[in-house]
């Protein structure tokens, strides 16, 4: 009965939230909105259950995501106007609202229509459970993301590299290979560069235990790197560290090194089983390895994406 | 009997955390939004702990992620509210707000 | 015994994350709704983390329950400090009463968002 209730409460606010968020005129008050919507969704996450799902969002949308969009509305109000237009608003057809309307409904509808027609929720519990031994991994998340489902983990680590290259393909010609964001500014001594010294060792130790815990319990690449990024970057936003220039070779090797030693230990499998396919002993040594390299790598990408194009010249 | 306790009283922080967000959709200045949300953020870590209490510890990890990612989004926001998107409100003023702002006019 | 003292303990948590939310909503200007922030709600939060850390399984729980509090009070702190201080630029004097700043002022232009406050 309690836990109904607090599930209901929980539910209503995700909701009204997320209404707010969508409803309220100001654009800094959607963006606190979002960032709260973050915060109920990873407590969502845990009371059903996905203690690593609610991990990554505490972390991306409770952390990273509030900081991308508060650092991109200040920009936008940098660049507005008196009257609050932009200088080259682009003129906008009257026509664009319904539009817009229609396919946000038609996407809604597809999405209904597929969850609809999903089969019956039997779930893949009990193949994983039985698989899991030979992962020789205790957290079945992980097994599924860096065995079972490699495929898709290798995937989607690429989109992320090619993601970050198409935000550093909207750098200045001048600006290309140089360093990303606006030089930070802080008083030495002062609260914001004191916080900026205490806070990164404590979330370094939390980044790197979330990854090396994420073998056998809730964790895992992509949450110790959400962190371990979110650290980086608040050093960076306290004046203790200035982003690197893009151009690095060791800022290359750090973001690829991750997708790259994933890839050729596939391909490594090709000679074994088949590509992708790791030999059962050797299980837990591939993933710890990859894993963590791809956190590195994954650490790297996610800082930089936030940080944006290179704006200052090299 | 302590885990519907705590359940309990985890939803009843809920309902307070969903009084502030009445202050983030009023404003009226964005540093009124801001602290609402570190308020809900502070609740929110508290929320963790009880559902760890009521039998699942895991909450706690969720709990300290939150915890140690708390003040970010204030950092960010002072960022972006800063004169060039890139200060300190600090150094900005580093003796007295009114000089500060005279100085920060004066500097269009 | 130590039931007993969780019951207390949390529900006196649970008191001041109330007060806390009364004074955020009912404070009269920006800076006062910062006492909200500042006491109430951390204060609220360590007596809810003694409760449950009277119940917890380990000492690693008690540690890890004693280093979430130790962060949200830093980041509590160090906010508060940081946001007060846009307050102070953005207008409205502390103790004034009123909410004179501009909304919603991020990043704009310090003469461009608002006239100073008199």
């Amino acid at each position: 009965m309690i836990d109904t209730g607090f599930d209901v409460i929980l539910a209503a606010m995700i909701l009204g939230v997320a209404a707010g968020a969508v409803l309220t005129r100001g654009m800094f008050a959607a963006v606190v909105m979002f960032i709260v919507y973050g915060l109920l969704v990873a407590l969502a996450w845990l009371r059903l259950g996905a203690v690593d799902v609610g991990l990554a969002e505490a972390a991306i949308g409770a952390g990273l995501t509030g900081v991308l969009l508060l650092g991109a509305l200040g920009r936008v109000n940098r660049q507005l106007g008196e009257d609050g237009t932009p200088p080259d608003a682009p003129h906008r057809p009257a026509a664009i609202r319904p539009v817009a309307l229609l396919a946000a409904l038609a996407t809604a509808a597809a999405l209904a229509w597929g969850f609809l027609m999903l089969p019956p929720p039997d779930g893949l519990h009990a193949p994983v459970a039985q698989n899991l031994a030979a992962t020789q991994l205790g957290n079945p998340v992980t097994a599924v993301l860096l065995n079972f489902r490699a495929w898709d983990t290798l995937l989607e680590t690429i989109i992320l590299l090619a993601a970050l290259v198409g935000v550093w393909s909207l750098a200045p010609d001048a600006a290309w290979g140089g360093r990303p964001g606006l030089a930070q500014r802080t008083r030495s001594g002062g609260v914001l560069s004191s916080f900026g010294r205490l806070l990164p060792p404590v979330g370094l130790l939390v980044g790197v235990w979330l990854v090396w815990a994420g073998a056998d319990r809730p964790g895992g690449a992509f949450q110790g790197a959400t962190v371990l990024a979110a650290v980086w970057l608040l050093a960076s936003m306290a004046g203790l560290s200035d982003a690197p220039r893009v151009a690095s070779l060791w800022l290359r090797a750090a973001l690829i090194a991750g997708p790259a030693v994933f890839l050729a230990l596939a391909l490594a499998g090709l000679s074994v089983a088949g590509f992708l396919i790791v030999p059962p002993g050797a299980a837990k040594l591939v993933t710890v390895t990859v894993e963590a390299l791809l956190t590195l790598s994954l650490t790297v990408m996610l800082g930089l994406l936030v940080l944006g194009p290179p704006e200052r010249a090299a | 009997m302590m885990a519907a306790w705590f359940t309990g009283l985890a939803a009843l922080l809920l309902l307070t955390i969903a009084a502030a967000l009445w202050r983030i959709w009023r404003g009226p200045t964005a540093a009124d939004r801001m602290m609402a949300a570190q308020l809900i953020g502070s609740g929110g870590v508290a929320v963790t702990l009880l559902l760890a209490a009521a039998g699942q510890p895991a909450a706690r990890d969720v709990g300290l992620v939150l915890a140690l990612l708390a003040a970010f989004a204030a950092v960010g926001f002072v960022k972006a509210a800063s004169h060039r998107g890139a200060g300190d409100p600090e150094a900005d003023d580093a003796s007295d707000a009114r000089a500060g702002r005279a100085e920060g006019r004066a500097h269009d | 015994m130590i039931d007993a003292a969780s019951l207390l303990l949390s529900v006196a948590g649970l008191i001041f994350f109330l007060a806390g939310t009364v004074g955020i909503l009912r404070f009269p200007d920006t800076h006062s709704r910062l006492h909200a922030l500042t006491k109430a709600d951390n204060l609220g939060l360590g007596l809810i983390a003694l409760a449950v850390a009277l119940q917890a399984e380990s000492w690693a729980a008690i540690a890890k329950i004693v280093l979430i509090w130790a962060l949200v009070l830093l980041a509590a702190g160090t906010s508060a400090q940081l946001v007060a201080r846009v307050a102070l630029q953005q207008g409205g004097a502390p103790g004034s009463g009123r909410d004179d700043a501009g909304p919603d002022a991020v990043g704009s232009t310090p003469s461009g968002q608002r006239d100073p406050a008199g």
